[in-house]
């Protein structure tokens, strides 16, 4: 069976270690990470990474599984492309007399619907954010004029299902009282 | 000066201490009175503290860092206590490794603490210092450092409840020294939970109901138990189970002595030299009831022809276990303990006696094959299964047996006798050779009252030797018996079944074993003829303190029934 692209969506404490732990999941099973964003959360002092990974069906579960084991996770999910709403962003450093020069540029970063972030006498940057497609593609159309820099971020991603975490956090809040007013 | 001012039992407050003292302080608010270490440069305020309150908590000295953690394990085994093992930054935090690996895979709740360079050194390269953390990440349940003094408490009691809670393990916490020298206000409170880890899974009824159905409409039942039931604590809740229900019951390897050999309802040990029954009627039962075991590969042999004509029903607290290794139709999470005290009203008893008649046939024909030749050999060299056999009568099966890895370990594990749970101590899941000597000693001090008897193959035993010091230091009572057979016996036998008989690097040259026993004042014994047996065996029992018991055995026994590696279960072979 093909490998399917997952978004693997991590609720975590803020621990220094975590990073790595998660990542030595990977790496012990031969599992190449294509991309991987931590930003904080809607919760606060929650974290929140998001992972994508090209996995079979049959591994997924359970890889998620051994996520959600660690001490310091929350919860874990996955979810196929269907399932998320998910962009890209990737920034574009070009030389500015390209600008000037190439007047077709002007035409790309219009179609592009993509953004000029700031120009100087020497370079201009260009910021896009999309599906990794439209990424790609603006990329392209811009390598003909000579790129200086060209970065890309990992996924970011939010799930269509609800996933629950405040509710997660209360029911630990009334569990732990219960437990302390017994 | 010490200014302790104890609120109650469970809260403990001290105005102005160190780290390095609130590090005691805390172990003792986890009611440790024992530890097992080395000390080294940058544990050595921790170790000015342990002076100071050697009263309250006895140091045992180890010869070896790698020592220390086996001890702690066997501590843990034995007496369902964490066990803690301490060590220096650097080399010392890095011999640690392999017990807490293998406390990691057998689940053993044991919490280590290390010393580290001063934060300010910290990722200069500096004397003695490594990453630990970074080092320990895969091998640990959870682990942290700490570089303020004030964190002590909070992250030793959750180290304490992290490593004994829920699935066990190993925790390891690093401590900068300036950490130990920082003084702050004291306080210590338990840790109660943590909002990211719940242990305690709810059982859920329609689980159990529908576990208790697939139970009482088996005709070909089978349970596979395995350590779950002895670190749930669910002896006696699975004992009266397997007892209403009739079925069946074998054990993995670290299962073993969590229901008593002579329980008419026990047919041995499951998985690559388990017994011929069980592991050809896994092939066989229409229902599998894994409790408290995890399908270790040892286990199962071929996972695409493993009892897949069975339904199973997986009873286990670690959700990552669940259709890990082998999918299956019904999972009941969380402890084992629980589990069984639901479903035992819900299970009704059935006459299985045609398929016990199955297990009696098999049974009769490994007894033919293979079990008469190791117990009652014909030939004139001594086998293990004799040595262990004569152990059995003379311990009454009340010892608490510690094992190595490799031949003398299953055949240990096969023929030993046990009466009572938290007997058998052995390295399972990582197959930690030099594992025995050490962790015999930490058995023993779980368990002082007990006989502790640890059987080692004359390769492991030289891994870890110089813990003979640790015995002799501390006077302790371990009875060590090496079975020499000259030979890495396992890793041999492979190689006579598999690669043509290329000995490589398996012979062993060995020391005059009784000359290094005797040289730590341990009374030894060497044992070539059976006739000399018994009577050896008797006076190393009978012997008030640590005793050495070398028995030469035939060179070039093989151990089976035997699953090559990778083959099914049905290929199991008893010559």
């Amino acid at each position: 069976m093909e490998p399917t692209t997952y978004t693997i969506s991590i609720y975590t404490e803020n621990n220094v270690g975590l990073l790595n732990r998660i990542s030595a999941i990977f790496l012990k099973r031969h599992i190449n990470v294509e991309s991987l964003t931590t930003s904080p959360s809607e919760i606060e002092n929650v974290f929140r990474f998001v992972i994508v990974v090209k996995m079979k069906q049959e591994n997924i579960a359970r890889v998620v599984k051994q996520i959600e084991k660690q001490i310091d996770v929350i919860r874990a999910y996955y979810h196929t492309d269907t399932e998320t709403i998910f962009q890209e962003s990737a920034l574009y450093k070009i030389k500015s007399e390209a600008l000037f020069e190439e007047r077709h540029i002007q035409n790309i970063i219009k179609k592009s619907q993509a953004n000029i972030v700031t120009v100087s006498p020497e370079f201009f940057v260009i910021e896009k954010t999309g599906f990794r497609e439209e990424t790609e593609k603006l990329y392209e159309d811009l390598r003909p004029y000579g790129l200086l820099q060209f970065v890309r971020s990992g996924r970011i991603s939010v799930s269509k299902a609800k996933m629950g975490i405040s509710e997660i956090l209360n029911t630990f809040k009334t569990k732990n009282n219960e437990e302390k007013s017994s | 000066m010490k200014s302790a001012v104890i609120k109650n039992k469970t809260s403990h407050e001290v105005k102005g201490i160190t780290g390095a003292e609130a590090v005691i302080r805390c172990l003792l608010a986890e009611g440790v009175d024992l530890v097992f270490g080395y000390p080294g440069g940058a544990i050595m305020p921790i170790y000015d503290e342990l002076y100071k309150f050697q009263d309250q908590l006895h140091h045992v000295l180890t010869r070896h860092e790698q020592g220390a953690a086996h001890m702690a394990q066997g501590f843990a085994r034995t007496s369902g206590k964490v066990g803690v093992a301490m060590a220096t930054s650097g080399p010392g935090a890095t011999n640690l490794v392999t017990g807490i690996a293998d406390a990691q895979i057998d689940s053993t709740p044991m919490v280590c603490i290390t010393g580290q360079v001063a934060s300010h050194l910290l990722g200069t390269d500096a004397f003695q210092e490594t990453d630990i953390i970074g080092i320990s990440t895969p091998v640990t349940k959870w682990n942290c450092q700490i570089t303020k003094a004030s964190d002590i408490p909070s992250m030793l009691a959750k180290a304490f409840y992290i490593a004994r809670s829920g699935r066990p393990g190993p925790v390891l916490i690093d401590i900068t020294k300036d950490a130990q020298f920082e003084t702050f206000d004291f306080q210590y409170e338990p840790c109660q939970g943590i909002r990211s880890y719940q242990p305690q899974t709810e059982i859920d009824p329609t689980a159990i109901a529908e576990a208790a159905s697939l139970i009482n409409a088996a005709q070909k039942p089978l349970i596979v138990w395995g350590q779950g039931v002895i670190l749930g604590q669910a002896e006696e809740e699975f004992k009266a189970f397997v007892e209403k229900t009739q079925i069946p019951a074998a054990w993995t390897i670290l299962g073993l002595s969590a229901l008593p050999t002579s329980h008419p309802q026990n047919m041995g040990m499951v998985g690559m030299h388990g017994n011929y029954a069980p592991n050809l009627l896994t092939n066989e039962c229409d229902l599998l009831i894994a409790v408290g075991m995890r399908f270790d590969d040892r286990v199962t042999g071929d996972l695409g022809t493993y009892a897949k004509q069975a339904k199973i029903i997986h009873l286990e607290i670690d959700p990552a276990e669940i259709n890990k290794n082998v999918p299956v139709d019904l999972a009941v999470l969380g402890n084992c303990k629980s589990s069984l005290q639901q479903l035992l009203p819900l299970v009704s008893k059935k006459d299985l006696s045609p398929w016990y008649q199955r297990f009696e046939a098999l049974k009769a024909t490994e007894i033919n094959k293979v079990i008469n030749n190791d117990l009652y050999p014909t030939k004139p060299g001594l086998t293990m299964g004799e040595a262990i056999k004569v152990i059995n009568k003379h311990s009454g099966g009340d010892a608490i047996i510690v094992t190595d890895v490799g031949q003398h370990q299953m055949v240990a594990c096969r023929y030993a006798e046990f009466n009572q749970s938290k007997s058998n101590v052995t390295s399972g899941g990582l197959g930690t050779m030099g594992f025995a000597l050490p962790a015999a000693i930490g058995a023993k001090m779980g368990a002082p009252n007990r006989e502790v008897v640890a059987i080692i193959g004359d390769g492991g035993y030289q891994m870890t030797i110089q813990e003979l010091g640790t015995i002799f230091q501390q006077q302790l009572a371990v009875k060590i018996v090496v079975l020499n057979n000259e030979f890495l016996g396992m890793v041999r036998q492979w190689q006579q079944l598999f690669f043509d008989k290329r000995y490589a690097s398996t012979e062993m040259i060995n020391p005059d074993f009784i000359k290094i026993a005797e040289a730590y004042r341990i009374p030894a014994k060497k044992v070539q003829n059976r006739t000399e047996l018994d009577t050896a065996v008797g006076e190393m029992i009978s012997c008030q303190g640590p005793y050495f018991l070398e028995v030469c055995v035939e060179k070039e026994d093989n151990v089976f029934p035997m699953i090559p590696s990778g083959a099914s279960v049905s290929d199991i072979r008893l010559e």
